[in-house]
């Protein structure tokens, strides 16, 4: 009970501010409740258990990626924001994508719901309990089995820090 | 933990609204906040299955995905100054020339 | 109805604790809050030779109550051109951020409210880096000039100074082995040392760099009075600038506390494993008896009946606290057999006794400096930032590791562990201030030829 309440608490938010966000006029309302949906999302690692997730999450994407959104936004919004035509015109397109992707999607929540044992197995499977809830054992999984990528999302890292650098250096 | 049914749900709808902000915005900065917002949705669902199967994996998978959604960032942000700087827009639509 | 009545009795069953010392918390900070700003004024008053607040109660200790009461029915402002929601929202993000970061914060053994939380130290040096939004949200909302500079710089000076104050973390963390703060103070006891001593540049660097985090002089750039008429809080007033005053001041609590817990030993007595030291835990209540005898002194000095009263009511307090201090202290001779029963509560008050003394040291540390050290200019603060402490601190980080390492090998333990780490702090710096002399002569060498534009990108 507790854990529905909890879920649907930070599933609403998480939802009704992405809504928002897509919605927004203004870009820094946009970012705003990016930041809203970002911090919901984290509540729902959570209840999954995911300490070190939920504050990876909030020091890097909150506290690292949204502040360089907002910084950039002060940057280079100009007071035309307001006055501008806010949808580009394949809003109808747009519109078509996300119907057929809605309805694929709840086509498999409604076989999996209308056939139990068959179709899509996962929804109906009972979680395991032995995840061991710590930093430790993301730590010890990212330094053992997933060195080699660890060391390639540094070199990304360091590639995108030059690349932004460069990008963003006034030519003299 | 709750099915994970509602977590695929959940996941679902912020990956349609990304998708529908990505195809619809002008305002390039507003579409990559979009991108941003689907790799959130694609985040939820590997913690989800990572405590269905006990398997700390998909926690460190989640890792990689935000580092490389801050990479994205980065680079998708000094582009628009360097743009923002040549043509005084962000706008997606006036953004059609391949040089000048 | 039943069961969301059954699910609220079973969460105020299991955390009930938690919910009581937030809001305890939540009611008693602004008033420490207001304490921290009188005793700040009249240290201020003190290093220039003046007497600072006298006014309200004897020797103005009434003053903090005076202020908060104005700041609560001054007029509300919002500019017209605002951006009313955003404006409404940046304080309340900016302390929100603030007290939720002390939810972390172990203020002794026994009083913690996320207890045993696994990511602990990281939990709050991320929470309360969400503060930046409160500010250059505030900034941007009030549609002012100097307020978008003040919130430009002040993003600018937390991003930067954030990667310096992180890796000086790491290095503290190296030495303790876990992100748990319990874990992070029971490690300290057991090697007999302070990791403050251990990692000495890495303490220096987490001194400046939360300075700068906390926009304290004299790192204020974003509210630099003289030059952006208190920058991203020009248009806020009344409730709201209050917001951002008790969060600016909540922000130096926890950025001290982190300090202490990480650095300076925590809720450990100074020397907790040395044996014929023992004496130092009558310190505590000897130094409440002495302020409660000052206050007792300077009694009669006062000028009318009621601050005399108001004195006494002091010392009272001062003695009372000083009798809860030497209760577990004095209790075992009276009562051998009481040893074991008063043990938690010694551990309890005195650990909160010493934590709090050793927060307060920290916090009269950044008054001192605030007082003694003019502001600097944004460029050198950039500079500051980025050629000098993250250098250095990363270069820290490094050789720690390297340190610890050699003393594993040689089963260095406890004291004998700065035979490895004193070369090592001392190679660190070495190597930060030749990147920094290289560097001052290559902008020696540019000077003139282009100017610098710190707000690029």
């Amino acid at each position: 009970m507790l854990d529905k309440v909890i879920f649907y608490f930070f599933a609403g938010i998480a939802v009704g501010s992405a809504a928002l966000m897509v919605t927004r006029r203004n870009a820094v309302h946009s970012a705003i409740f990016l930041i809203a949906t970002l911090l919901a999302t984290a509540g729902i690692f959570l209840q999954l258990r995911a300490e070190f997730i939920f504050i990876v999450q909030i020091i890097l994407y909150v506290g690292g990626i949204m502040v360089l959104f907002i910084f950039v936004i002060m940057l280079v919004n100009l007071d035309v924001a307001l006055l501008q035509i806010k949808f580009a015109r394949q809003k109808w397109v747009a519109l078509v994508v996300t119907l057929a992707l809605t309805a694929q999607v709840g086509l498999l929540f409604w076989t999996t719901g209308k056939m139990p044992g068959q179709g899509f197995p996962i929804l109906t499977a009972a979680p395991v309990n032995r995840l061991p809830p710590n930093a430790e054992a993301v730590a010890k999984s990212l330094f053992s089995s997933y060195l080699l990528p660890f060391e390639i999302a540094s070199v990304l890292l360091l590639v995108a820090m030059i690349g932004a650098v460069v990008m963003a250096k006034k030519r003299t | 933990m709750l099915p994970i049914g509602h977590y695929l749900f959940l996941s679902m709808a912020l990956f349609l609204l990304g998708v529908i902000g990505v195809i619809t915005r002008r305002n390039v900065i507003v579409v990559l906040m979009s991108i941003e917002l689907i790799l959130n949705a694609v985040n939820i669902n590997l913690v989800a299955f990572s405590r269905l199967y006990g398997d700390v994996a998909g926690q460190v998978f989640a890792l990689f995905i935000i580092a490389d959604a801050a990479a994205e960032a980065a680079v998708g942000l000094g582009i628009i100054i360097a743009f923002f700087r040549n043509r005084e827009t962000v706008l997606a639509d006036e953004m059609d020339l391949l040089k000048w | 109805m039943q069961a969301a009545t059954q699910a609220t009795l079973d969460f105020l069953k299991l955390y009930w604790a938690p919910l009581l010392c937030g809001v305890v918390i939540v009611a008693v900070l602004p008033l420490i809050v207001g304490y921290i700003v009188l005793v700040e004024r009249k240290l201020m008053a003190d290093m220039q030779a003046r007497l600072g607040p006298m006014r309200v109660g004897p020797h103005g200790l009434l003053q903090p109550i005076a202020d908060a009461v104005k700041l609560l029915i001054k007029e509300d402002i919002i500019p017209d051109d605002a951006d009313k929601l955003v404006f409404w929202l940046a304080p309340v993000f900016s302390v929100g951020a603030a007290l939720l970061a002390i939810a972390g914060l172990a203020f002794g053994p026994a009083f913690q409210i996320a207890q045993d939380l696994n990511i602990g130290i990281l939990f709050v040096v991320g929470i309360s880096a969400l503060g930046i939004f409160g500010i250059v949200l505030g900034g941007w909302a009030s549609n002012s000039h100097y307020s978008l500079m003040g919130a430009l710089r002040s993003s600018a000076q937390l991003v930067s100074y954030e990667t310096a104050a992180g890796m000086a973390l790491v290095c503290g963390l190296l030495f303790a082995g876990t992100l748990n703060i319990k874990s992070i103070v029971a490690a300290q006891g057991t090697q007999g040392v302070w990791f403050g001593f251990l990692a000495p540049v890495a303490f220096f660097t987490y001194l400046v760099a939360s300075i700068a985090e906390t926009n304290r002089a004299p790192f204020d750039l974003p509210e630099a009075e003289s030059e952006l008429v208190a920058g991203y809080m020009t248009e806020f007033s009344g409730f709201r600038w209050s917001l951002y005053f008790l969060a600016e001041y909540t922000n130096m609590i926890v950025v001290a506390s982190v300090a202490t817990t990480l650095f300076l030993g925590g809720w450990l007595r100074p020397f907790a494993n040395v044996r014929w030291l023992n004496f130092l835990d009558y310190l505590p209540p000897l130094l409440m008896m002495g302020i409660a005898g000052y206050c007792v002194l300077r009694m009669p000095k006062q000028p009318t009946r009621v601050q005399q009263m108001f004195m006494l009511a002091v010392a009272g307090l001062c003695l009372v606290v000083a009798m809860v201090l030497a209760a577990p202290v004095l209790l075992p001779f009276v009562k051998p057999s009481l040893k074991e029963a008063v043990a938690p509560f010694y551990a309890g008050i005195h650990g909160g006794f010493w934590f709090i003394f050793k927060v307060s040291a920290y916090l009269y540390f950044f008054m001192w400096l605030r007082f003694t050290i003019p502001r600097y200019r944004f460029d050198q603060l950039m500079r500051l930032g980025w050629h000098f402490l993250i250098p250095l601190s990363i270069i820290n980080v490094l050789v720690v590791g390297v340190a610890l390492i050699v003393g594993s090998y040689f089963n260095l333990q406890g004291w004998a562990l700065l035979l490895a780490t004193t070369p090592a702090a001392i190679v660190a710096l070495v190597a930060a201030l030749a990147i920094l002399s290289i560097d001052q002569k290559k902008q020696a060498r540019q000077a003139g030829t282009a100017a610098t534009d710190f707000y690029a990108g």
